[in-house]
């Protein structure tokens, strides 16, 4: 049973198009399924157009649709320098999922600077939270049938983690109900292939428990 | 079924702001909505379009925000529910509307919605709209969530009815863009066919009927003010003697910062909803029982001053701090650890444990950054790049007034092609002043759909006043950043769209412009040569650059291009694509993975454009 004073915060991050909103928005779906009163807060407009898209759901006892520096407890990370960017969000607590699956920004595209390393950036992140999971999910989101699937398995692998107040049946179940029928295949290989990627001990670099 | 149509009374559903205050409209029975599609406010439109093909309610895309507002007036006057939303900005176009409508009334409740920006993600400023009820002197409510954005916009049209008033509903992109659990209310059926009731020297604002109009929204103001003191949307909770005003989604991080540092109990919270008229009794009663008062609200001092006005009305001396001092700013968003800081500082609590890790010092250096982009394919980009080439080729200097749009991205390196804008419909109207003033060779862009909103007068002007400057419409269709919605120049029209089509060409030569070329963009050679045939013409002259927005061609199709490109190894690496063209599929790879350029295939469209002027580019089979 929850308690009253339950509260979660979750930050997203990734790159426009990369289906950062479904995601947010399937984790609420869940959350009120669950009889929490979720919030979703989205990016809209022209900062979508190959920009970053940040986007929020927080869950419990909480007003305030936003996620302030220091205070995420979870960070689903959809591209490496992005989810790096967003460790100002983490605390000493916070579970990092991380796509290592890099997007090339403008500047580096013309080589105007290099792109992190994203062993490196990930061995930087690992003393500042308090697990983190990192794994191929583009890879697997091809291997499901769409390099789009990117957000299906990060939700699968979140889902596995248990960190949630709701089962990864749920989850998977939002997954049946609210996505387009025509990818729902596609979308529950990428959640099964998500789950199994959470299960691999090699994935994770550093562990984290509930 | 539109979403927003089902549901069981009473059931909870996860809304995007938006959609409570569309659904909210419905369950007070809204008959008609117009819109000009602006972030934030566009997804309220977009369900109405979706729910006025299901139903009887009467729903347009407006060419621009001061036509929406009118066509919802003409409506409300003959007794039928109206609704007008818009982004703040809109609003100052609808604005002349606006200051008048409070004058002659309504008589079926008319809505408007503003939705201010703060932050400005999506917008050229981020002015507080809250001073416009003021300015009009009609009824302002403002939700903090999107429950609240329901309730208040199913309250907001029997406000309206009672006084006689329009009223508006003034959100920000986090009520917009939030969604929430909102529970749903009775769907009533829509009212019959409207009556125009003739009262001419009550409804035709000439001074005579005008200065007694004025007397009676004043009259109409003092009930608005009872309204206000009675509202439930205005809350006093709590007993402690510290005071603690809030609205909108500040109030939401009050309310979080109160309860995780534990004040409940020292402090009184007065959560506005209802704010204008202010509710001078609820406030005088507040500012009466507290030692000092904190002001939490996003932008202007709005609430802040009119506390202080009251204070001082009343004699009371007590402390009230707002924005400065506080560390409350008048600029961009909150957010719920800033505003817990602030109250946590103003009453002397002890400060917070440790700030954060910093990313960019822990990498030691700034991270490569990552601005939005014009899209893989974009025709947007294929103009620019040919005006950039032409220019090149004639050895002419262009200075580029541009518009509100995908295109204003042509900013950004490298295309670099933006020098000057204002608002909508800046780019042709600035283009005279700057090419009479110095004589340079201007070269202003606008879209199809921003041409509608606000060029044509301006167009008219330019050719009126035998203004020097070439305007380059980028005509891809449809209004493409704020989610593709119909305008009168709208190519294809979606599935079943009603609105009769206006194209572009004839729109500009009817209104008398002699030199006109049409292009499409992805058609280099095509494109450049009149390009450079419209660049050393002199006078008006206006190119029109045809050719969809694909992303929107193929939602509404269906279809995708099949075709991908590939660079042919290795190619030399001139750079110019990289350098004066940017397509996002475009990359070098580093030199540990040994150098050269390459098309990322996942990213491609397939819009053939760069292999027409780079001969190492070469289709490749799409598996």
């Amino acid at each position: 049973m929850k308690s009253p004073d339950f509260k979660m915060r979750i930050f997203l991050t990734g790159v426009g198009g990369q289906g950062t909103l479904l995601a947010s928005r399937l984790l609420g779906e869940a959350a009120l399924a669950a009889g929490y009163s979720p919030l979703v807060s989205e990016t809209h407009g022209m900062a979508q157009r190959g920009g970053i898209v940040v986007s929020t759901v927080v869950l419990g006892n909480l007003e305030s649709p936003l996620i302030s520096p220091g205070e995420a407890d979870i960070l689903l990370g959809f591209e490496p320098l992005e989810t790096f960017r967003a460790l100002d969000r983490c605390h000493s607590r916070t579970l990092v999922l991380a796509n290592t699956a890099a997007i090339i920004p403008y500047s580096v595209a013309i080589g105007q600077c290099a792109y992190p390393q994203v062993k490196h950036l990930l061995e930087l992140m690992e003393p500042y939270v308090g697990g983190l999971l990192a794994f191929d999910a583009s890879v697997l989101a091809r291997q499901a049938g769409s390099p789009l699937a990117v957000n299906m398995v990060l939700l699968g692998a979140l889902g596995h983690t248990k960190i949630l107040p709701f089962p990864p049946e749920a989850l998977e179940e939002v997954v049946r109900r609210k996505t387009n029928p025509k990818f729902l295949d596609t979308n529950l290989i990428a959640f099964r292939l998500g789950r199994e990627a959470a299960a691999a001990p090699q994935n994770w670099r550093k562990a984290w428990s509930p | 079924m539109s979403e927003l149509l089902s549901g069981r009374p009473g059931e909870p559903r996860l809304l995007l702001g938006n959609e409570a205050i569309a659904r909210g409209a419905l369950e007070a029975g809204v008959a008609l909505a117009a819109t000009y599609p602006g972030t934030p406010a566009s997804e309220i439109g977009d369900r109405f379009y979706e729910i006025s093909r299901q139903t009887d309610l009467v729903f347009e895309y407006s060419v621009n925000e001061k036509v929406a507002l009118e066509v919802a007036a003409g409506a409300a006057a003959a007794g039928w529910r109206a609704l007008a939303s818009m982004k703040h900005v809109g609003l100052n176009v609808a604005a002349d509307a606006l200051m008048t409508l409070g004058y002659v009334g309504v008589k079926g409740g008319l809505v408007i919605v503003s939705a201010d920006d703060p932050s400005l993600f999506s917008s050229q400023n981020e002015q507080d709209n809250r001073f416009y009820a003021k300015m009009a002197g009609i009824p302002m409510l403002e939700p903090a969530n999107p429950q609240e954005a329901k309730d208040m916009t199913r309250a907001a049209f029997a406000l309206s009815e009672e006084l006689g008033l329009p009223v508006l509903l003034r959100t920000t992109t986090r009520v917009n863009h939030t969604r929430g659990a909102v529970t749903l209310g009775e769907l009533p059926p829509r009212s019959g066919p409207g009556n125009f009731v003739k009262n001419p020297f009550q409804l035709v604002m000439v001074p005579a009927v005008a200065r007694e109009a004025h007397a009676r929204l004043l009259a109409k103001q003092a009930m608005a003010r009872q309204k206000a003191e009675d509202s439930p949307f205005n809350v006093l909770q709590g007993n402690g003697p510290w005071g603690l005003v809030a609205s909108g989604v500040a109030a939401a991080y009050t309310a979080d910062a109160l309860s995780e540092l534990g004040l409940k109990d020292r402090v009184t919270f007065l959560k506005l909803g209802f704010t204008h008229p202010l509710p001078e009794g609820l406030i005088a009663h507040f500012l009466s029982k507290v030692e000092r008062v904190l002001v939490v609200e996003e932008l202007e001092p709005y609430l802040e001053e009119g506390l202080r006005g009251i204070a001082q009305a009343r004699g009371l001396t007590l402390p009230i701090q707002g924005k400065g001092e506080s560390g409350l700013s008048r600029l961009y968003e909150y957010h719920p650890g800033l505003v817990r800081q602030v109250i946590s500082r103003y009453f002397g609590l002890p400060a917070e444990d440790t700030p954060p890790a910093d990313p960019a010092a822990l990498y030691g250096g700034p991270l490569p950054d990552r601005p939005p982009n014009l899209c893989p394919g974009c025709p947007h980009r294929a103009m620019y790049y040919a005006v950039k080439i032409a220019l090149k080729d004639l050895g002419m200097e262009g200075i580029f007034p541009t518009d509100i749009g995908c295109y204003t991205l042509g900013l950004l390196p490298p295309l670099s092609m933006a020098d000057f804008l204002i608002c909508m419909g800046s780019s042709i109207t600035t283009a005279c002043g700057i090419s009479r003033a110095t004589g340079q060779k201007v070269v202003a862009f606008i879209g199809d759909s921003t041409f509608f909103h606000a060029g044509l007068t301006g167009l008219a002007n330019a050719v009126h006043n035998r203004h020097d400057l070439l305007l380059i419409i980028l005509d891809n269709g449809t209004t493409a950043m704020t989610g593709h919605q119909p305008h009168p120049g709208v190519s294809p029209p979606p599935p079943g769209y009603p609105g009769v089509h206006l194209p572009i060409p004839r729109v500009v030569k009817a209104l008398g412009v002699e030199q006109v070329w049409v292009v499409n963009p992805l058609k280099y050679q095509e494109s450049l040569a009149a390009t450079k045939e419209a660049l050393t013409a002199k006078g008006i002259r206006v190119l029109i650059s045809q050719a969809p927005c694909h992303l929107y061609l193929a939602r509404i199709t269906g279809k995708k291009r099949r075709a991908r490109f590939q660079v042919q190894d290795p190619c030399g690496e001139c750079r110019h694509c990289l350098e004066d063209f940017g397509c996002p599929a475009m990359a070098l790879k580093p030199p540990e993975e040994g150098g050269g350029m390459y098309i990322d295939q996942e990213l491609c469209s397939g819009c053939a454009f760069c292999v027409q002027w780079c001969e190492h580019i070469r289709p490749v089979k799409v598996s």
